[in-house]
Parts: C-alpha cells; sequence; structure tokens
C-alpha cells in the first residue's frame, strides 16, 4: 500500500518537477491530480447539452411506450432509446477529451514474483505436523475422487446413455400403414411420379424421427435398386426415412428432372449440407458429406389399395454414431 | 457528500486505501485495448436484456394450437416455447425491440471477443504472466459460443430446431461416446422429451451466465493484479515501467463512453434491424425443413466445416468407427481451440519465447508468430466463407458444387500460402524499417561530419 | 387484405389467360417455327439428341402440355432457352403480349391440355398457405421465397413470380422442381400458396429493416460492417489521447 503510495508520489513529482514548483501553504496538500484540466467553456456547454438531448430522448421513449398505437413502435422504441445512448455517449467522449485532465502518468509494474513468500508457503505447509504425509494425501485424494463420483453419479439419469437400444427403434412393423400429416392413409394409387410426399407411420409421434418418410414413385424401368434393396419398392413406389443420415435434418428437396435428356437424374436433397441421395439406386449418396445411405422402407400395397411397410427400415435412421451399421432397426 | 459517502464506504469495508488505489489504476495508450471493454459492455446489455426476456419465455415443448394475433400462423400447432417467443415479438410491448437488442448484443458480443482475441494474440500480449488471463478469455469465447446456440435454440422456430438437429449429428458422431453423450443431454434420441428444453433453458439463463460472470471477474482481476500491457510509443514506457491514464478522472469518462456507444449500438440495431424474425420461419418440426439453414455468423465456420468434407464415414470391417460430422463439427474447432489454448506453451517449447513481457510486439517484431496466427485465421475464414457457397450460388450464379471443390482446395493450400505470405510482409517491414534507421544514422553522422568541417 | 382483394380482381381482368385463347394460332404456328421448333420439333412433338451448328437442340415434347405450360415459359421469360441444358432463368421477354397469345394458342392446340389458370389468393388462408409453403416449397425455395440452392440448380425466389405463374410452376415443375397434381394440391390450396407466396412478397417485418430474410448470413455481415465497424470506430476515437501522434 504504502509502495504504491510512495510511487506515485514520486510519479506525481515527477510530473510536477517539470513545471514550475509551488510552494505549499501550511496544512495544504500536495495535489494528486497535477495536469492542469483544459479550460474550455464551449466543449462544456456542448457537453450539457448532449446530456441534455440525452434526458430527452430518455423521455420520448417513455412516451412512445405509452402510445402503443404508433406505427413501427419497435423501431420509434429502438431509435428513441438508442439516440439516449448515442448523445450520452457523445457527452462522456467530449467529457474524456475536452473537459477532464488528461494526464499521463508512471507507475511500476508489480513484482514478478516473491520468492520469500513463496518459500513461506511451502514452509507453512511442511510444518502441518503429519508424518505420513504421503499416505494422507493419498487417502485424502482417494475420499475427494470418490465422493466426487458419487456426487457425479445421479448425471447418469439425464438420460439412457448406457442402453442405447432406443436409437435404433422405429415404429415401423410389417403392415404399418404409411400416413398423411393429418392420419389419412396413402393410397398407392395417389402416389404420382415427379413429386414427392411426406407420410408418418400410422399411430407414431410424428416428430419421432424414425416415424417420418419421403416418398416418390419412379417408372419401375429407372429403378436401379441394389441387390440388399431388391423388391423394397411397391410397383415403383420408394419410401425413404426423411432425415439425413449425415447431421439429421430433414430432406425436404426433390429435384426431378423436366426433361430427363438434359437434367441431372431424380435426387433427393438435405438443405443444411446439400448430401444429395439418389432414390434409384435405393438412397444411394452422389453429392455432399454424408456417409451413409438413405435408410429405405419396403413397401408392399394392401388388398385395398393401401400403402404398407413390409418390415424394417434396412439401416438406422437419422445421423450415424459409433458403430451405427451394426445395429438393425427393431420395432 | 462525497465525504460523507466515502467515510461511510471505508468505515465499514476499509477499501479507502484500495479505492484510491483503484482510481489511480493505469490505462496504457492504445485504441485497441478498447477492444475487450466492448465485449464486457456487450455482456452487460446481454444480462439486462436477458433477464427481461425469461419473464415472458416459455421452456416447455407441450404443442399448443395458436391463436394469438399474428395472421399466418393461425392454427398451427407449435410449442408453447415457440409460442411464446412469437408473443414476445407480437404482444409484449417493447418485447421485440428487447429480443432483437439481445440477439444483436450476442452477434456483436462475440465479434468484440474474437477482435480482443485477435489483438491479444498478434502482438503477444498472453505471454507470460499473463497465460492464465489468456485461457480464461479463451474459455469464455467457448462459453459464449455454446451460449449464443442455446440462445437461438430455445426459440423453436423453423431455423433453430434444423440447427439442433445438426448439434445433435454432430454429438453423436464423437467417437466411442457420442450415442451415450446425446442420450444423456437430450434424454434419449432427438428431438428428446420434455426434459430437454428445460435443460437447454436453465444452462442458457443460469449456468453458462454464471460461469461467464465468474470467469469474468477473474480475466479482470488478473488482469488489474498484473497491470496491462503496453506499446512502446517513447522511450517512456519499459518492462518496468507502464505509462497511462488514471482511471479516475482520465479513464472514467472514456469507458463509460463506450458503454454509452455500445448500448447505443445494440438498441439501435435492436430497434431499426430485423433480426431473426421466427414468426416468420414458423415452427420447427423434425420433418420439415427450409433451404440454406444457417446457424449464426459464430458458427458459421462450423456449417462451411460440415458442408466441404466429402462424403464418407471411418468404417473398419462394418464397424463405423467415425461419422461424418466429428471432422466438421468436432475436430475443426477441437483443433482450433486446441491450439489456441497450446499456443503460448508451444510458442515457450519450440520458438524460445521466454522471460516476462509487459511491453508487446507489433506483428511484425514476431514474424513466426504472425505468420502461424494467419495461416490459422486464413483456415478458419476459409472454411466459414464456404459456409455461403449456396447463397453465393443464388445470388451471383457461381455453381456450388466447382466452389466446394475449390474451397477444398483452398483450405489445404491456402494457410501456407497466408503464412508464407505474412512471414514476407513481416520480414520486409522490418528490414524497410532497418534501412530507414541506417539512413537516418548515416544522414545523422555526416551533417555532424559537415558541421565539424 | 384490401390489396390482396384489388390484385386478385386485377389477375383477374388482365389474366392472359382471358386472351389465351382467342390467340392467332396460324400467327403462333409461324412464330413456333422461327424460335421454337430447332428444339421442340415440327408439331411440338419434341426432339432428343439433336443437333444444329455445333449446339445441342433437344426439349421435349409440347403436345398436351397445353396453355398452361406455354404461357408461363413465355411470361417468365424463360423461352427461349439461350442454351440447351442449362437451367432456365427469370430474364427478359423477348415476344410482345399478342406475340405470346399467339404461340400459347398455337401450343394449346397441339394437344388437349390444361388452360391458363386463374388462381384466387383473396379465398386461400394465409395460415394454410405458409404450412403448406413450408411442407411443399420452402426446402428449395426457402420458407420466406428468398430461393434457395440444390445440387444441380437453383430454385429462385419468388419476389417476381405472379400469383399465376405460380399456379402454373406448381402444376408444371419447371427444370428440377417437382410437379404437384390438382389431386396432391387442390386449387383451393393453391390458392392459399399462392396468397402466401404474395405475403412473403412483403412480409411482416416489424423488426425493422429486413436484411434480405435469409436468416444469419446477413445478419453476420450486419454485425461486422455495421456493428464492430462503428464500434471500432468509437474505440479509435475514445482511445486516442489529446497530445499524442
Amino acid at each position: 500500500m504504502g509502495r504504491a503510495r510512495a510511487f506515485l508520489l514520486a510519479g506525481a513529482a515527477l510530473l510536477l518537477g517539470r513545471r514550475r514548483r509551488r510552494r505549499l501553504r501550511p496544512g495544504e496538500r500536495e495535489p494528486i491530480v497535477t495536469a492542469p484540466a483544459p479550460r474550455s467553456p464551449d466543449a462544456e456547454l456542448v457537453a450539457i447539452g448532449l446530456l441534455l438531448a440525452a434526458a430527452a430522448s430518455g423521455i420520448a421513449f417513455v412516451v412512445v411506450y405509452v402510445l402503443d398505437r404508433l406505427p413501427a413502435h419497435t423501431q420509434l422504441l429502438g431509435l428513441t432509446l438508442g439516440l439516449a445512448f448515442v448523445f450520452l455517449a457523445a457527452a462522456l467522449t467530449v467529457t474524456a477529451k475536452w473537459l477532464v485532465p488528461n494526464e499521463e502518468l508512471e507507475d511500476d509494474y508489480p513484482e514478478q514474483e516473491h520468492p520469500d513468500e513463496q518459500e513461506r508457503v511451502v514452509q507453512v505447509i511442511e510444518e502441518s505436523g503429519l508424518t505420513r504425509r504421503k499416505l494422507f494425501v493419498l487417502a485424502l485424494g482417494a475420499a475427494g475422487g470418490s465422493i466426487g463420483l458419487a456426487l457425479l453419479t445421479p448425471v447418469a439419469s439425464l438420460g439412457p446413455a448406457i442402453h442405447l437400444a432406443r436409437f435404433s427403434l422405429t415404429p415401423w412393423r410389417r403392415g404399418t400403414r404409411l400416413v398423411t400429416e393429418d392420419g389419412e392413409p396413402y393410397r398407392a394409387d395417389e402416389i404420382e411420379e415427379g413429386t414427392f410426399y411426406t407420410a408418418f407411420a400410422e399411430g407414431a409421434d410424428k416428430e419421432a424421427l424414425p416415424s417420418s418418410l419421403v416418398v416418390v414413385r419412379l417408372p419401375k424401368g429407372e429403378l436401379d435398386l441394389p441387390p440388399e434393396n431388391a423388391g423394397f419398392d411397391a410397383d415403383g413406389i420408394l419410401a425413404f426415412s426423411k432425415i439425413c443420415t449425415h447431421a439429421g435434418c430433414a430432406i425436404a428437396l426433390y429435384r426431378k428432372p423436366m426433361f430427363a435428356p438434359t437434367d441431372p437424374q431424380p435426387a433427393l436433397i438435405c438443405p443444411c449440407h446439400y448430401s444429395t441421395f439418389e432414390p434409384a439406386k435405393g438412397g444411394k449418396v452422389i453429392f455432399g458429406p454424408a456417409g451413409r445411405k438413405l435408410p429405405m422402407l419396403p413397401l408392399a400395397i394392401d388388398g385395398k389399395g393401401y400403402l404398407r411397410a413390409r418390415g424394417n427400415f434396412d439401416g438406422p435412421v437419422g445421423p450415424s454414431w459409433w458403430g451405427v451399421r451394426m445395429k438393425k432397426p427393431t420395432t | 457528500m462525497i465525504r460523507a459517502l466515502v467515510r461511510f464506504i471505508d468505515q465499514r469495508t476499509g477499501t479507502a486505501p484500495f479505492l484510491r488505489k483503484t482510481l489511480r489504476y493505469l490505462f496504457p495508450d492504445h485504441w485497441s485495448f478498447l477492444l475487450g471493454e466492448v465485449a464486457l459492455y456487450a455482456f452487460v446489455v446481454l444480462v439486462g436484456t436477458g433477464v427481461y426476456l425469461t419473464l415472458f419465455y416459455e421452456d416447455s415443448t407441450a404443442k399448443v394450437v395458436y391463436h394469438g394475433p399474428y395472421g399466418p400462423l393461425q392454427g398451427q400447432e407449435m410449442t408453447h416455447a415457440y409460442r411464446s417467443v412469437v408473443d414476445i415479438s407480437t404482444t409484449v410491448k417493447a418485447g421485440l425491440l428487447i429480443r432483437q437488442t439481445h440477439h444483436w448484443a450476442a452477434d456483436v458480443f462475440i465479434a468484440a471477443i474474437v477482435l480482443h482475441l485477435l489483438r491479444v494474440f498478434f502482438t503477444g500480449a498472453y505471454r507470460k504472466p499473463r497465460e492464465l488471463t489468456y485461457w480464461i478469455g479463451l474459455t469464455m469465447l467457448t462459453m459464449a459460443l455454446l451460449e449464443g446456440y442455446l440462445g437461438y435454440s430455445l426459440a423453436d422456430d423453423l431455423l433453430s430446431g434444423m440447427g439442433l438437429a445438426i448439434g445433435y449429428g454432430v454429438a453423436l458422431s464423437i467417437p466411442f461416446v457420442g450415442a451415450n453423450l446425446a442420450a444423456l443431454i437430450w434424454d434419449g434420441p432427438f428431438p428428446g422429451s420434455y426434459a430437454f428444453f428445460p435443460r437447454m433453458y436453465i444452462v442458457h439463463v443460469f449456468v453458462i451466465p454464471a460461469l461467464l460472470a465468474v470467469l469474468l471477474g477473474a480475466h479482470l482481476a488478473l488482469v488489474a493484479l498484473k497491470h496491462h500491457t503496453q506499446f512502446r510509443m517513447s522511450e517512456r514506457e519499459s518492462e518496468r515501467k507502464l505509462v497511462g491514464v488514471p482511471t479516475f478522472p482520465g479513464q472514467a469518462p472514456r469507458s463509460l463512453g463506450l458503454l454509452a456507444a455500445v448500448a447505443a449500438v445494440l438498441f439501435l440495431l435492436g430497434g431499426l434491424v430485423q433480426i431473426n424474425p421466427i414468426w416468420l420461419w414458423g415452427p420447427y418440426h423434425t420433418y420439415s425443413a427450409t433451404n440454406g439453414a444457417q446457424p449464426d455468423w459464430y458458427l458459421g465456420w462450423l456449417i462451411g466445416a460440415l458442408r466441404i468434407v466429402p462424403g464418407f464415414d471411418v468404417v473398419i470391417g462394418h464397424y463405423t468407427l467415425v461419422p461424418n460430422p466429428f471432422w466438421g463439427g468436432v475436430l475443426l474447432p477441437l483443433a482450433f481451440f486446441g491450439f489456441l489454448y497450446l499456443w503460448p506453451w508451444l510458442e515457450r517449447r519450440f520458438l524460445g519465447v521466454r522471460g516476462y513481457h509487459n511491453l508487446l510486439d507489433r506483428p511484425r517484431d514476431a514474424p513466426v508468430r504472425t505468420a502461424i496466427g494467419y495461416a490459422v485465421a486464413t483456415e478458419v475464414f476459409l472454411v466459414f466463407l464456404a459456409g455461403s457457397a449456396d447463397r453465393v450460388d443464388v445470388l451471383f450464379s457461381l455453381p456450388y458444387v466447382p466452389q466446394i471443390w475449390a474451397y477444398r482446395v483452398l483450405v489445404i493450400v491456402g494457410p501456407f500460402i497466408a503464412g508464407l505470405l505474412a512471414y514476407r510482409v513481416c520480414v520486409e517491414l522490418q528490414r524497410g524499417e532497418r534501412v530507414e534507421h541506417e539512413r537516418k544514422r548515416a544522414e545523422h553522422a555526416a551533417r555532424a561530419a559537415r558541421s565539424r568541417a | 387484405m384490401r390489396r390482396l382483394l384489388a390484385f386478385g380482381l386485377a389477375a383477374l381482368v388482365l389474366a392472359p389467360a382471358a386472351h389465351a385463347q382467342t390467340g392467332d394460332v396460324t400467327r403462333g404456328r409461324h412464330l413456333y417455327g422461327q424460335y421454337c421448333i430447332a428444339c421442340h420439333g415440327a408439331n411440338g412433338m419434341g426432339v432428343i439428341g439433336g443437333r444444329a451448328g455445333g449446339q445441342k437442340r433437344e426439349g421435349p415434347p409440347l403436345v398436351g402440355v397445353g396453355a398452361l405450360a406455354a404461357d408461363f415459359y413465355l411470361r417468365t421469360g424463360y423461352m427461349p432457352l439461350r442454351q440447351v441444358g442449362k437451367q432456365p432463368r427469370r430474364s427478359r421477354v423477348l415476344f410482345s403480349d399478342a406475340e405470346i397469345r399467339a404461340l400459347v394458342a398455337y401450343v394449346a392446340s397441339l394437344g388437349h391440355g390444361p388452360p391458363v389458370p386463374r388462381p384466387q389468393p383473396e379465398r386461400g388462408s394465409l395460415s394454410e398457405g405458409l404450412k403448406l409453403f413450408t411442407d411443399h416449397c420452402a426446402g428449395c425455395h426457402q420458407v420466406v421465397a428468398q430461393g434457395g440452392f440444390l445440387t444441380g440448380g437453383i430454385a429462385p425466389p419468388l419476389q417476381d413470380a405472379t400469383p399465376t405463374q405460380v399456379a402454373q410452376a406448381i402444376r408444371i415443375g419447371p427444370f428440377l422442381m417437382p410437379r404437384f397434381s390438382p389431386r396432391q394440391i387442390t386449387p383451393a390450396q393453391v390458392n392459399s400458396i399462392v396468397r402466401y407466396v404474395e405475403y412473403a412478397k412483403h412480409p411482416d417485418n416489424r423488426g425493422g429493416w429486413a436484411i434480405g430474410l435469409i436468416g444469419p448470413v446477413p445478419e453476420g455481415l450486419v454485425t461486422w460492417f455495421l456493428a464492430a465497424t462503428t464500434l471500432v470506430a468509437v474505440c479509435i476515437v475514445l482511445g486516442k489521447r489529446l497530445g499524442r501522434g
């Protein structure tokens, strides 16, 4: 403490020393702020004016708030409050630059270290009187560690972190009908070429990732399904999980060529990172960062013409995780 | 009056000596030392506006049908969370001003931290004895990124829901523990149980802000304990002597003025420039998506990275080791922050930078550091740019796929070129200075010789 | 609301459909022979694998596409296409109104096809429109119809699309866009979608300057180029001390 004062005094003295030293009268103290305040009545007036403008803007904000029928209410509120701060900032800038003394002082940086004190700290600890210090510290560590572990254990209740079966669970089983967002079952004959449909498992929670499907129909001749997806289509109707295998966004794009000879082939695209999947090839990735094909759902048409699942997806739905390819979707 | 107040405080707390010292603490002279203060004041605005928003926000994902005053959403099914944010934006008087100011403040907060970090890095301000200050600052940056992400995710609009889905995909992609971790965070597979939003909420409004406040306190305390660094502006500054303006009366109006300026910019933006109009995006469903979904700017580098990685998972036999989002979503930020955390140590170990440093370098004074920093910054910036390739295609008809290929090459080559370039520029600048110095000395000597003759 | 109504009325009065059938088929055939026949073939039979003057010349058949498609492609300036295989983009309309009517009449005469639709957005529901737009359109066109990217092409912004053109595009599915039949999206639903697209041209920007309505990218630009720049300038002003260089 005393040191700081000494430094300050030294600094002040240094500055003072540059000017004519004034003799102190008895009872008078050495001034601390030694630089002269700039005498600038104009700047003072400007600062006062700006502060008053800030005050007026503040009041204007309250008035605007009360008059809530005004058009562009948010804009007027922002403008009045913002201007209040603009004026305040301007007033303070004027104060900083033209009204307060601009002293430049010197000060010593603090000591780099205190070797003496360091030694004392070590000494205090060493003189703690414990004989089997190592063992004690070890035991203390064990106690601390296990209490910490105990206190952390309830974190496991946050979610089913050990049993990951739910990640492979889907609402689809043999015979599940495909329904619209409003729960109306899809008929096979209403699925047309050149467009896409969003379908859900009948009775399932629509928000659960494995519930939603994107359904398209392609001419049977254009299908080029890999062997493991052979027969997954129902008369050219194909159903894929609507959730991208890359990062879980919804596959909300279906590009279909207007004129096949010159346009790119039909594809399902995720609008987040533009992973592109080819439905004719069973959801194969043809562009973008997805590392796994789009899961495909085998379809059938029942006696009444409704679309039904003929089993579960051919792979886990949604973004990939450690070991995902070993998991089989279950109901 | 003032005397009475000071006496009161000193008698109750005994802090008059401390107060006096504080008032005469010296702030060295350079505008770039104010960047950290900008972040601090943005944080103040964030806390203030944020507390206001909590008075209206509802953290429930239970479904409700909208019948409020905003026409296009009439009769739509949505969560209480989304509905409450629509209400804040439509029916709560001044609610939209506060919400938008809060969001702008978040964007500016992180921008200011990044500028501050750049200044600290390229001037070597993090060197001994200030490594702790630096590490705490970095930790605050990571916290701020997470905080911002949680903040806009809470709105549960279409865009934020897609962002959460991507976050889920990234969490899942962590080798060994991804699925377990995601199960813990979401309480099961995405979109998680009813508990997930309350979890995000408490983390956003309490856990991280409290952590930030504590770290901020430690950061500022450390700055004050070791005093500010300074540039050598004249002969007066040295490693032992600090030259500056005292807190009072010199610095106080500057700092307060800056606080007012930050508030001014944020409230003006909040009132005049629309940000994240969630009423236009509509509610989120896992099966809906909108084109070109982007995160807020400070996560833009991650979406760029996710997009330019070619499509592959690391698979051994049938076993998936590393799913794709890991590279862009986990590895890149880990590498980036790992580099920043380790840098003081790397510099000490490999560049032999030791000793105490109170005087700052200019970037040219440490060409290797500048080159490496420049290379890393270039990498991040390129990846960041790659995230907007889709919009560039839409606006300027520059085809996306070739752009992505160009970025794939650039992110490998670019940093080297940028680093070498920066190194050369530094060396040339140094050389120029040396020549100038020599010239001056020669001229001086010549003049002296002439006058002697 | 009133504006929408007026717009709907204007659309009714001005709808090219009102004139499409009255266009001059002979004149249309003549124009077709000049501008379209190279790619779409004689009598609109289509061309596959054709070449002329070193350039690809191929295009889909026009038999049965009706006035609906012809009117759409000509009034958006999508046709004539500059280069085969390129995505048609909205551009300057090359033909006069009378010429378009003639061409449309000619294409309509090639086979039985749908007439130019007359959407009535004032009969649609805005909220239903938003929902349908989100489900069917937003993946490509972005939720406020600002357009978007997809691998292989772009989905154009819909700011310049007239109600008729929106209704037409839904049925045609130009270039890579899906084609939605009346069975999938009913005419009543089309009215709602058109109403929403009209709304999206001037949506409720109660927050102030809309900066593009595409979310975080322009917001980031404002953060850096407006806010951060201003604050750095403030720092420089405040940081400079008087009497220092």
